[in-house]
């Protein structure tokens, strides 16, 4: 085992799947020349030239529609948006075009197409530049979400993306790109398959199921909870759709306690689909009601302070915790 | 009766000399929408239901020129697309009744029709929505250095989209072989293209991109089919793309459920006397290529195919609802 970051991850992720499949290219705002505005596809442009990893002028429905068009006809392109709060102008593409060939053309046209880039609210950016847009692609049949919350899941979940032939949607984070993690050596070839979740931290007292960048604060929080004798244990969904149902129940059931720690806002958010499956699957199991924790139900501030009042936080997990476990 | 007339399904050979062949062209789109038209009234359709009557030329003309390997996509209003490239009447009424014999195994409708088999990519019924899936089309065919062009098809009402823009910008950037051929037949729906469109020549809007442009009679197929074809074989020897402005009119309206009352019977009955296939016709009787006899067999024919697929469409099952979810993701992965 050896650490990287979660950008490198990513990195070595696009780099091997452009190695193994030709077919496979890289498209985004400054992806080659400029290395990526986040520096993920640093190298890519010197290894793989300028015909696999191109600069788009800023224009994000055309691109997008681009590789979907390209991916209509066998190639696998990996779109990058500088964020996810971009590709909004590129919606009708990615939620109709996308998803709805396949069924359109009653099954003669499957879309292998990756659009990636971080996603989520990052440090002070303001309300236009801060969407966590899971919750909104969720409800679109015909897409599948990943989510990755370390560099191992980050690399693994992206190039099973790359090889799915339907459109996937590999949800990244501004905020963990410079975080660290293990993860197996080069030549083992890490595919972690979408729709599988992971028990970050096994535990008996209570589950808190989080993704993204809320698994560093479920992790911290589970940290603390320890010291006050509560045993969390922390389920990270890894992938939105296909969802890990079976995961979650087992862990609920388990533990008869449960916190959503979600990185969106509330209404409509990831927590509301997870409570309702919960409750409606293993409603005798559950010691108390489902808390969530999510961001409050306002469009971001810039302000540093009213920011951090606005996101999930550890010590909001914590609280959450005390709250199901009647503390 | 089988037909004695040398139409010639092959539209590589009909560009060659089978002219009669882009008569048939245009009437089996004609009777199959008439078809389709009365289906509709009938209620055996549901949905939206866009005819192309009036428009016929432009698609036959385009695909003469073509050839049957290059690319297509077009917007909603999209029968005449499929049959001129060559898909069944049968399969197209099917899709309208939404049976699992359609086009689209019933599960795309009117706006949606696919044919992957005649390399037709759509069937897209967001204005402007396919713009950018023709370049990507084309990209691939750069990237694999294939010797193919992009037809993508779409009317005046998709200028002021900002798809089209992006997809033109990108297109001309990266010096892509798709050919933009804006079938402008004057109304975005209700509203006439001069109540939508800043500019007065359609033209203008490929000026902004440093594209080549020109603007060809829609109602002349001839003119239609030798214009597209030197625009191709530029094409294929300096690849950038082209925007065609072609001028055309539907007679009927927007959709099945629109009046049109927006025109007066005088501008409808001006095109009418224009009618492509009347046009035609006319053009090739004079020529001495085809005499009153030989079309009223070529025009049976077309006819007899068009209540045929009605037949067909009725009697096809639909699809089942068991398969509900089978096309919402394909199985496997490029492992």
């Amino acid at each position: 085992m050896r650490e990287i970051t979660y950008r490198q991850a990513v990195n070595e992720a696009l780099e091997e799947e452009m190695e193994r499949d030709s077919t496979v290219f890289l498209l985004g705002e400054e992806v080659a020349e400029y290395s990526g505005a986040y520096k993920v596809s640093q190298g890519l442009l010197d290894k793989f030239g300028p015909k696999r990893v191109l600069d788009t002028p800023i224009s994000e429905a055309g691109f997008a529609g681009l590789g979907i068009g390209a991916a209509m006809v066998g190639l696998r392109p990996v779109v990058e948006f500088m964020t996810f709060s971009f590709s909004l102008v590129a919606f009708d593409q990615v939620v109709n075009n996308a998803p709805n060939m396949l069924t359109m053309s009653g099954g003669q046209f499957s879309i292998p197409i990756v659009f990636r880039g971080p996603n989520g609210p990052a440090h002070q950016l303001g309300a236009t530049h801060s969407h966590a847009t899971e919750p909104l692609y969720a409800n679109f049949p015909g897409l599948k979400i990943a989510i990755p919350g370390t560099p191992r899941d980050a690399k693994g979940l992206l190039k099973t993306a790359i090889r799915d032939d339907n459109p996937v949607l590999v949800l990244e984070s501004e905020l963990l790109y410079n975080t660290t993690g293990p993860i197996e050596d080069k030549e083992v070839e890490l595919l972690i398959p979408l729709g599988k979740g992971e028990i970050k931290k096994t535990g008996s007292d209570v589950t808190i199921i989080c993704y993204a960048q809320t698994l560093r604060l479920a992790l911290a929080a589970a940290g603390t909870l320890a010291g006050h004798g509560v045993n969390a244990e922390v389920l990270d969904l890894r992938s939105i759709k296909p969802l890990d149902l079976d995961l979650i129940l087992n862990s609920v059931a388990k533990t008869h306690r449960c916190v959503i720690a979600e990185q969106n806002k509330p209404f409509c958010g990831i927590g509301a689909e997870l409570t309702y499956q919960i409750q409606r699957e293993i409603f005798d199991e559950l010691d108390a009601p489902v808390a969530r924790v999510a961001q409050e139900e306002v469009p971001m501030p810039y302000n540093e302070s009213l920011e951090e009042a606005v996101l999930p936080s550890e010590e909001k997990i914590v609280q959450a915790v005390y709250q199901v476990c009647y503390l | 009766m089988p037909v004695t007339v040398p139409i010639e399904k092959d539209l590589e050979k009909s560009h060659r000399g089978g002219e009669l062949n882009l008569l048939y062209l245009m009437l089996l789109i004609r009777r199959f929408e008439e078809r389709a038209s009365q289906a509709y009234q009938q209620q055996k359709i549901g949905g939206f239901c866009h005819l192309y009557i009036g428009q016929e030329a432009v698609v036959v003309g385009a695909v003469a020129a073509a050839r049957n390997n290059d690319y297509m996509i077009t917007a909603y209003r999209d029968h005449g697309h499929a049959i001129a490239r060559g898909a069944s009447l049968n399969a197209c009424m099917a899709e309208l009744l939404g049976k699992s014999t359609g086009i689209s195994r019933g599960l795309g409708g009117s706006m949606h029709y696919f044919d992957r088999a005649n390399h037709m990519y759509g069937g897209h019924a967001i204005v402007g929505g396919h713009l950018p899936l023709a370049t990507g089309l084309a990209f691939a065919c750069k990237y694999r250095n294939e010797d193919r062009c992009t037809l993508c098809f779409f009317g005046d009402g998709a200028l002021n989209q900002g798809a089209f823009h992006e997809a033109l910008n990108l297109a001309a950037l990266w010096k892509l072989s798709v050919v933009f051929v804006c079938e402008n037949n004057l109304f975005g729906m209700g509203t006439h293209v001069e109540r939508a469109t800043a500019v007065k020549e359609l033209t203008n809007r490929a000026k902004a991109y440093d594209m080549p442009s020109m603007v060809v009679n829609g109602m002349d197929v001839r003119q239609v089919r030798d214009s597209l074809r030197t625009v191709l074989d530029a094409m294929r020897k300096r690849p950038y793309p082209f925007f065609v402005e072609a001028r055309t009119y539907r007679y009927r309206g927007h959709s099945m459920s629109d009046p049109a009352t927006y025109r007066t019977k005088e501008e409808l009955d001006k095109y009418r006397h224009d009618d492509p296939i009347v046009g035609f016709k006319s053009v090739l009787l004079n020529e001495g290529k085809l005499d009153e006899a030989q079309f009223q067999e070529i025009d049976r024919e077309a006819k007899r195919l068009a209540a045929e697929s009605v037949r067909f469409a009725e009697t096809s099952p639909d699809p089942p609802t068991e398969d509900l979810h089978k096309y919402t993701f394909v199985e496997g992965a490029n492992q």
